[in-house]
């Protein structure tokens, strides 16, 4: 299953990256002859109301869909280690902070907290980055800063259990700095469960990045993303399908690619499993 | 007499629980000459770990503390030094190894990027010559074909293997002092004469010293010059090993070395072994008197009133007890 998921989202990935050598028609070309149209040898995905080409519209869409979902996953790996290590280093008064940090921000409703953060910061992010640049930061760091606590629980529970091993008491009775002992023993045995978590952080910054975009919160309505699009084509659910049908298809099979991965590496990575 | 290599004086290592101060060590006094095993024994939770964990401050703090005491290391006292100077004595100075060769080694790492690991932080050598450095350490501690073994990981070694890459890497910058914790406790018997061996012809070589603690009294023996008898947290006997073992004095050391079990006997006559009775007492509020005296055959009234001071009884030879 995840061989086979694999194979899937290296294909969406590969048609996303190259799509735009391959198929080289403008994703903001309007031609009102042909909109709306249906799947035809010339727009093998149909058209949308001013006529444009879907297939580039979701090729663009896709790698700006793609993009958000790995940068927001890198934020929130990068946040939930740093919380989570420090927490499990430091025990005491800090970890207890920062897991009440940590449960605060888990108790917080997501969405209302995305689209509140978005109305306020949008326009003053988007006067110092540009409008896309702008949007991109704050929706990356948006979803990013709301997912980092799963990472941030099970790291801090690896290193609890970790810093307490031999081997990092010999390391440290042979000299080693805390640093050290951190960097190098500690925190490449606590990456296993954390590479899993970080998979599944990438399927739902997507879903979450589809979610803002559909509300109209995403990107400015001009950039076609997996999401934005499924909202210009809801308008049109009964004479134009397929319009809906391919970006809610593409979300569909890469979330749930990346999920049997996921899954996949936590099987690969479980200790327990017979080899 | 020369300045010894290794003097605690009157160290005392508390921890505060929840339900007081655990004196784990409570007034240790011993001492270390360059170049000679020293055997530490004991029964499990008497304080010869945490005399040996001390010594290179080891210990979590909180909650453990120093409450008093000296640990001089070659006339400097180690208590009041910062971590990062700690840093710099150990490997370099004292080493370490501990009872369990199977989690000593960290599972992600080549052996011989841990072994070179503590070449490189403590020599200042490249990379290249660090793993040259640590091949020739798994050479000396008699691994065959170093050369391909060093690119292999913990979990393709043996435990008698890995405590020899653990040996490798404490002396690999070769330290003046080897601590020894239960080495060979979590070997099988064939391999534990192995390593003691092995820790014997490394001591020649590099003309260490070694504290060697156990509670197997055959292990002290065959390996050591002098014995410490550590009974709840305190020295009970010292002596030269064919004194200790031709005269024990304390009845606790006379106990120990009953308790050897010894197959000639067991095998002739179906005797059976022969145990000290009870068990260590609570380390958290200790009686005055001997901490002996309630598991002691001897046991008089003054046995309970004051703690013995330790007396010599012969040369070298000490015992705290009243007979």
């Amino acid at each position: 299953m995840a061989l086979f998921s694999g194979i899937a989202l290296a294909l969406i990935v590969g048609a996303v990256l190259l799509g735009p050598l391959l198929w080289p028609v403008p994703i903001n070309e309007i031609d009102f002859t042909a909109k709306l149209q249906g799947p035809s040898w010339k727009h093998p995905l149909g058209t949308d109301d001013l006529g444009q080409d879907l297939l580039a519209r979701l090729i663009y869409g896709g790698r700006i869909s793609i993009a958000v979902g790995v940068a927001a996953m890198i934020v929130a790996i990068v946040v939930g280690v740093l919380v989570g290590a420090i927490a499990g280093m430091a025990s005491g008064r800090v970890d207890a902070a920062l897991m009440w940090v940590t449960d605060l921000f888990l108790s917080l409703p997501q969405l209302p907290l995305l689209l509140l953060v978005i109305y306020l910061f949008r326009d003053s992010v988007k006067g110092v980055l540009g409008v896309e640049g702008g949007a991109f930061v704050l929706i990356v760091a948006v979803i990013g800063g709301t997912r980092w606590m799963s990472a941030a629980r099970l790291v801090r529970a690896q290193f609890l259990s970790l810093r307490e091993k031999e081997f990092v008491e010999a390391a440290r009775a042979l000299g080693a700095s805390r640093v050290r002992q951190v960097v190098q023993h500690i925190l490449p045995n606590a990456l296993g469960p954390v590479i899993v978590v970080a998979t599944i952080d990438i399927a739902a910054a997507i879903i979450a990045e589809s979610t803002l975009s559909f509300l109209g919160l995403g990107f400015p309505s001009d950039v076609p993303t997996w999401g934005s699009v499924l909202r210009d084509a809801k308008d049109y659910l009964d004479i134009a399908p397929h319009w809906a049908l391919f970006p809610g298809a593409l979300i569909f099979i890469t979330v749930l690619a990346i999920n049997f991965i996921g899954d996949g590496l936590r099987d690969a990575l479980d200790p327990r499993r017979v080899l | 007499m020369a300045e010894p290599l290794l003097d605690i004086r009157g160290l005392k290592t508390w921890f505060k629980t929840d339900d007081g101060m655990v004196r784990a060590v409570d007034g240790v006094d011993l001492h270390i000459d360059r170049g000679e095993t020293l055997g530490v024994v004991g029964e499990s939770g008497c304080g010869k770990t945490v005399t040996a964990r001390s010594v290179l401050k080891l210990i979590d703090m909180p909650p453990g503390r120093f409450e008093e005491g000296k640990i001089l290391w070659q006339g400097r006292d180690l208590i009041p030094l910062e971590q990062d100077e700690m840093n710099k004595i150990r490997a370099r100075e004292i080493a370490i190894i501990f009872q369990e060769p199977m989690t000593s080694l960290n599972p992600v790492y080549t052996v011989g990027d841990q072994i070179a690991e503590v070449i490189e932080l403590h020599q200042k050598l490249s990379r290249k010559q660090a793993m040259a450095g640590a091949a020739e350490m798994l050479r000396l501690v008699n691994i065959p074909n170093p050369q391909r073994r060093v690119n292999d990981y913990p979990h393709q070694f043996s435990g008698g293997m890995r405590q020899r890459v653990m040996i490798a890497m404490a002396l690999s910058c070769q330290p003046k002092l080897l601590i020894a914790d239960e080495p060979t406790t979590a070997l099988d018997v064939t391999i534990q004469a192995q390593i003691l061996e092995l820790m014997q012809e490394m001591k020649e070589r590099f003309g260490m010293a070694i504290m060697l603690i156990t509670h197997a009294m055959g292990v002290v023996a065959e390996t050591c010059q002098r014995v410490t008898v550590m009974y709840a947290g305190k020295v009970v006997e010292e002596a030269p090993v064919e004194a200790l073992f031709g005269n024990p004095r304390h009845p606790y050391t006379q106990g120990l070395i009953r308790s050897i079990p010894r197959v000639d006997r067991a095998a002739e006559k179906k005797q059976r072994l022969e145990a000290i009775a009870g068990t260590v007492p609570s380390l958290l509020d200790p009686p005055p008197g001997c901490r002996f005296a309630s598991r002691c055959k001897f046991a008089m009234d003054v046995c309970t009133q004051a703690m013995p001071p330790l007396k010599e009884v012969g040369p070298g030879h000490y015992v705290r007890c009243v007979l």
